[in-house]
């Protein structure tokens, strides 16, 4: 388990904006009837878009939207590591990915970039804009060394690349996400060994079929 | 040709996401061809052809998916059914179902369609981790492309009334555990649930449920269209079909491929991979399905088989087929720490067992990689680690001990000279100083 705490700091109030409350109405109209709780963590995920990190006075409203007992949604909260419990860097926070997979592959290089270039992990660098955490597999191993900045991933990096990123970042960019050499998706380096056969691509799959093995007696519709 | 499988063989044709992954990219692979006669049978024959092509679960137990979808009630009841997808993907070195939510998310819908009429389901959720963002907002996209085709939904052109819905979890890797991911569904800490009740009894709010991963779901439809023994006929009887498999670490060019089942593991490495980095002479081990189950050693990787029984044979497990290869060069020990730190982290703190076990092991195997502990520490970690090891309600406890004792069959002398190492530096005894002195 991960110790996981409340910030010290926190604000008055908290309100969802226009926007986001459209959105999680529309979530929590995917569950049914009474079943509003199921919508715990997508509403969180709202809040953190929107703050950049889950305040306690946003606990609150959550859970008295889903009708459900404020230490419930703290314990959400606090369980499901996603949810950033202080603030983080307002251009970028970088999750560093350093399960085995990754760190096989260089990601204790990433770190030392990161220390240098960030500062201390889960702390804001000093202006607010970066900050940096380590986290467990992302789920992108074939990619490996990863990190994701804010939402998305960036993938197949190196200490000059993640360089790069960074600076991309604190000059208010947001570089596109994927492979930093050049790969599509989790194609090997240098193209695709296989499914390189065009007669996949050409309609000939989209063809009126008969099923094999239909069963004899087709039931009455 | 490279590897086992041809081209005309793979299920899965946009998995490098090269082509268009929209409906009308995916109809012309040959998605959404023939459902609407899958669902003019019964939903026994679908479940039948299924059994019948031996596919077993992709998520890593390998539990057989036809025969779990019969354990369904047969009639509806006040109870709806429900079709749960785990795409709760966090296995360290599994990177599958990710590339068939962004490349192939029709192929998926699809099979949840197929899916929820074998069980007799109209609702279906498909749990995707939350740091999916570009997969959640690819599957979105192509729901409201299905339901507007009138694919999936009310009223919808196959006859079967299929609400498919998407939600996320929050970083949890407990939530891939399928009685952990019920609880996070219905938003609550992801704990796991004791069973029994099985899923099948009382799954999400207390109804029938059945949950599968993503690959297995997503490979049901094609399985009806080429038929049960097209996907018979890959792999050694009872570990049938194709299977994506992926390879990180010390490989020269790490992918995901799309492979038969029971290929060669050298093959699969050498064809697919580039092959180990310094040629195969350098390869140290292998951890054949994602990091929890136990490493096998070089020269059993030379001759294994990609499949559930050979590897479950060799004492360790196919899992999802995510190999995690170590070179000679690389401080293996010290890798085995972080996937323990990693279980660690991981450990949801609900049997006691798991939550202090995990943590002992950790720090315990902290200290073999520098080699500053006592040699019978290593008896007593492997004593932990048994102890953890089937004390738990769920599977983590499992999996935190099994990287640990994989190591230590295999490499145990390494660590061993590391201890011994260690104390010949220090000199670490009582009265070292007055020996030196004389």
């Amino acid at each position: 388990m991960s110790v996981r705490r409340l910030a010290k700091d926190q604000p008055a109030s908290f309100a969802f904006s226009a926007e986001a409350l459209e959105q999680a109405q529309w979530w929590m109209a995917k569950f049914p009837q009474g079943r509003a709780q199921s919508a715990v963590i997508p509403l969180l995920w709202l809040v953190q878009k929107q703050e950049g990190w889950v305040p306690e006075p946003a606990l609150r409203v959550v859970a008295e939207m889903l009708g459900m007992p404020v230490i419930r949604a703290l314990e959400i909260a606090t369980f499901y590591t996603m949810f950033q419990l202080s603030p983080v860097g307002t251009v970028a926070h970088v999750q560093l990915c350093g399960t085995t997979p990754c760190m096989l592959r260089g990601a204790n290089a990433l770190k030392t970039v990161l220390e240098a270039r960030v500062g201390h992990r889960d702390h804001p660098s000093p202006d607010g804009r970066l900050s940096w955490e380590e986290v467990e597999c992302l789920g992108a191993c074939a990619n490996a060394p990863m990190a994701a900045i804010n939402d998305y991933y960036y993938e197949d990096l190196t200490p000059e690349s993640l360089g790069g990123l960074l600076d991309d970042f604190a000059a208010g960019n947001a570089p596109p996400p994927g492979s930093s050499i050049g790969r599509t998706g989790c194609a090997p380096e240098g193209g695709p060994l296989s499914l390189t056969d065009l007669a996949l691509y050409d309609c000939s799959r989209a063809k009126a079929i008969k099923l094999p093995n239909a069963p004899e007696k087709v039931l009455a519709s | 040709m490279i590897g086992m499988l041809e081209d005309k063989d793979r299920i899965f044709t946009n998995l490098y996401g090269l082509r268009a992954w929209r409906l009308e990219g995916a109809r012309a692979r040959g998605v959404w061809n023939g459902t609407a006669e899958m669902l003019s049978y019964s939903p026994e024959w679908v479940c039948d052809q299924i059994k019948a092509s031996g596919l077993r679960g992709r998520g890593g137990a390998g539990f057989a998916t036809g025969l779990k979808w019969t354990f369904m009630p047969k009639q509806e009841s006040e109870r709806p059914h429900y079709l749960v997808v785990n795409a709760d993907e966090s296995e360290p070195g599994t990177c599958k179902d990710r590339e068939i939510m962004r490349g192939d998310p029709h192929r998926l819908i699809e099979g949840c369609l197929v899916a929820s009429y074998a069980i007799r389901a109209h609702d279906c959720f498909i749990y995707i981790r939350g740091e999916y963002v570009r997969e959640r907002e690819h599957l979105e996209a192509a729901l409201i492309e299905a339901r507007a085709a009138k694919l999936i939904g009310k009223d919808n052109i196959h006859g079967w009334d299929c609400n498919i819905r998407v939600t996320h979890g929050g970083g949890a890797y407990i939530c891939g555990d399928e009685m952990a991911l019920l609880e996070s569904l219905e938003g609550k800490k992801g704990q796991p649930r004791l069973k029994p009740p099985f899923p099948a009894g009382a799954g999400v709010y207390g109804c029938p449920t059945t949950v599968n991963n993503v690959e297995s779901i997503a490979v049901a439809p094609e399985i009806l269209r080429r038929g049960a023994e097209w996907f018979l006929g890959f792999g050694r009887p009872k570990n049938s079909g194709t299977k994506l498999m992926s390879a990180s670490g010390h490989v020269n060019k790490p992918c995901v491929v799309e492979e038969a089942m029971s290929i060669p593991m050298r093959q699969l490495i050498d064809d697919h991979f580039g092959g180990v980095r310094g040629g195969w002479g350098n390869l140290k081990a292998v951890i054949p399905g994602g990091s929890s189950v136990r490493m096998i050693p070089a020269e059993e990787a030379e001759v294994a088989l990609m499949d559930f029984d050979d590897l479950g044979a060799r004492k360790s497990g196919l899992g999802t087929a995510a190999m995690i290869v170590m070179d000679k060069d690389c401080d293996i020990v010290a890798a085995i720490a972080r996937l323990s730190y990693f279980y660690k982290h991981e450990s949801c703190g609900q049997c006691t067992p798991c939550r202090e076990g995990t943590g002992w092991m950790w720090r315990i195997m902290e200290r073999m990689v520098t080699g500053e502990a006592e040699p019978k520490e290593i008896d007593m970690l492997l004593d932990v680690a048994s102890q953890v090891e089937g004390h738990t309600i769920c599977g983590l406890g499992d999996a935190a001990a099994w990287p640990i004792q994989g190591l230590f069959r295999h490499f145990r002398p390494e660590i061993e000279a590391r201890i011994a190492n260690y104390r010949t530096r220090r000199a670490n005894v009582p009265g070292a100083t007055l020996i030196a002195a004389e």
